[in-house]
């Protein structure tokens, strides 16, 4: 089991879930963030007052997955987020220690295999 | 009527000056409102885009209508366009407008916020991707060229005033002139690029209520002051201005129940400006009664256009088609069949017996969408030869506040860095090389 976060462009988001959805990768968290990954500063001015925006709205996507769906997860995000420009974001994959799923209380690979699946 | 202002009978009435000022006031302010409801429905990225292309209306119209837009619409009798007299004020003073009793300042200025609110509308249709310089372009060029014209065929004594047109308080120059430009202008300069791919929402309805209330506030100057003074026409105009959208809104909630057992906040902000439009060319010729039954038949082509309109490629992203061009289209036929000289003492419509009316009518509502259509259509072909309509795509995903204004609406704070003076000269630069 992985958790795979992916960090991506607010204006592919959808693009993200498209292909994610495609790759059949089900069960997914979405957050807004701000970071930075050193594309352009943004200036912007306020009545006189000039601002260097260093920090840029991102989606945080969050997805918990038993290892034969690490992969296509990845390559998932990568298809949907990329446009070759900076700033287009970033993916971890970290190691899962123990996952509960609520309703059920099934633990682990169980937990982590889609309802329909 | 040539211009001049001295062989005049009448002089200025006090009363009626008094209401002229307020209804004036009135329409300047549904300009900011019309920015309200048309920033609450794009998406928070470009809402201050959105709503800067209303404000600057204000600016360009202001400045073209005074130059020359008011006398190509107002001066003389000319078929198609007026004279020259009136260019940059000349002889527009305080001596009362020829066959009314306020100043012709007064008269004036009534008129140009009339022109702002027209080129205003039409932003709604290229909001969320046009190039803002662009756009001020555009926006001089069709103060000039489309506005006045369509302003003296059907209130400046041009041919279709001349011929028997009638239209209280703009159907033809503001409505039907707004809506038909806006397709050809959506047309033109192309589809938002995300359109018919991903849902493009509203970010803010609360702000499309507001500017649709204050819309509806405004109106009652725009339809109220369309006769001019305190006379029965204006009077008749203003309850029905209350009337019309009253059934429009109750109309549009009703279709919305049936349709999807919903009644939506956005669609009743969109019924209340259907409903002010619909009354607009017909408020002061129809009886309260008709005013009423106006509301309730007219909002159904505006909402089935409204619904129908997404599920095509054309993407006139706030419907200013639906909402202004189809509702004044059919407001201005509306007078050729319920007007009644009892209550407006000047011409009976078809159901009062003077079928006549409803084809002077009906030839308004030909012209008028030929001229706009085409001549916003030319006029932006034209446009798009010597500079970009539209700024590259990447642009369009980042929002046009933070390209075009250095702006957001909606400023997080975080991360914002004072740049001082010293280095404010500096080009920004990527902080880490990729």
């Amino acid at each position: 089991m992985k958790l795979v976060i992916g960090i991506v462009r607010p204006e592919r988001a959808n693009d993200v879930l498209e292909a994610l959805y495609r790759a059949q990768v089900r069960g997914i968290s979405m957050t807004k963030v701000q970071g930075h990954g050193g594309e352009l500063d943004r200036v912007e001015t306020y009545r006189g007052s000039t601002v260097k925006v260093e920090v840029t709205d991102k989606v945080r996507f969050e997805i918990g997955v038993s290892e034969e769906f690490v992969q296509p997860a990845v390559d998932a995000i990568c298809e949907g987020a990329r446009t070759g420009e900076v700033g287009d974001g970033k993916i971890f994959v970290v190691s899962l220690d123990q996952v509960v799923r609520i309703r059920t209380g099934e633990t682990d690979e169980a937990a982590v295999t889609p309802v329909s699946a | 009527m040539t211009g001049t202002l001295i062989a005049q009978a009448g002089s200025v009435d006090t009363g009626d000056t008094a209401w002229m000022l307020a209804a004036t006031a009135l329409v300047l302010m549904m300009t900011p409102a019309l920015g309200l409801f048309y920033a609450g429905l794009v998406r928070s990225k470009n809402a201050l885009n959105t709503f800067m292309m209303c404000v600057s209306a204000i600016a360009i119209a202001g400045i073209t209508w005074s130059l020359i837009g008011y006398s190509l619409a107002f001066d003389g009798s000319g078929d198609l366009i007026g004279g020259l007299n009136y260019v940059g004020l000349h002889d527009v003073t305080f001596a009362p407008r020829d066959g009314t009793t306020i100043p012709h300042l007064v008269f004036f200025a009534f008129q140009a916020t009339f022109c702002i609110i027209t080129v205003a509308l039409i932003s709604g249709a290229v909001v969320e991707r046009m190039r803002f310089s662009t756009w001020m372009v555009f926006a001089t060029l069709w103060s000039i060229l489309v506005y006045p014209v369509l302003a003296h065929w059907g209130f400046g004594n041009g041919w279709l005033m001349e011929g028997g047109t009638l239209d209280f308080a703009g159907g033809i120059a503001v409505e039907m002139a707004s809506g038909f430009s806006a397709v050809a202008a959506a047309i033109v300069v192309g589809a938002r690029k995300d359109y018919g791919r991903i849902g493009l929402l509203p970010h803010n309805s609360i702000l499309v209520l507001l500017g649709a209330g204050l819309l509806w506030f405004g109106w009652f100057g725009f339809n109220g002051g369309s006769g001019f003074g305190v006379g029965d026409p204006s009077v008749l105009a203003f309850t029905n201005t209350l009337l019309c959208p009253a059934a429009a809104l109750f109309t549009w909630m009703m279709l919305d129940l049936i349709r999807d057992r919903k009644v939506t906040a956005i669609g009743a902000a969109t019924a209340i400006i259907v409903g002010c439009v619909l009354i607009t060319p017909a408020g002061g010729f129809i009886s309260p009664g008709w005013a009423l039954a106006l509301g309730f038949a007219g909002t159904f082509p505006c909402y089935f256009l409204i619904v129908y309109r997404p599920r095509t490629r054309v993407d006139e992203t706030l419907d200013v088609l639906a909402a202004h061009g189809l509702a004044g289209f059919t407001g201005i036929l509306a007078i050729g069949f319920v007007a009644s000289a009892s209550w407006n003492g000047v011409s009976d419509g078809w159901l009062y017996g003077h079928i006549g009316q409803l084809g002077d009518q009906a030839l308004a509502a030909l012209a008028t969408p030929l001229y706009a259509f085409g001549a916003t259509f030319i006029l932006l072909k034209l446009i798009g030869l010597v500079m970009p309509l539209r700024g590259p795509e990447p642009d369009e995903s980042l929002g046009m506040d933070s390209i075009y204004h250095g702006e957001e609406a909606y400023p997080s704070g975080e991360g914002a860095i004072l740049v001082t003076p010293e280095d404010g000269e500096e080009a920004p630069v990527p902080v880490a090389q990729p």
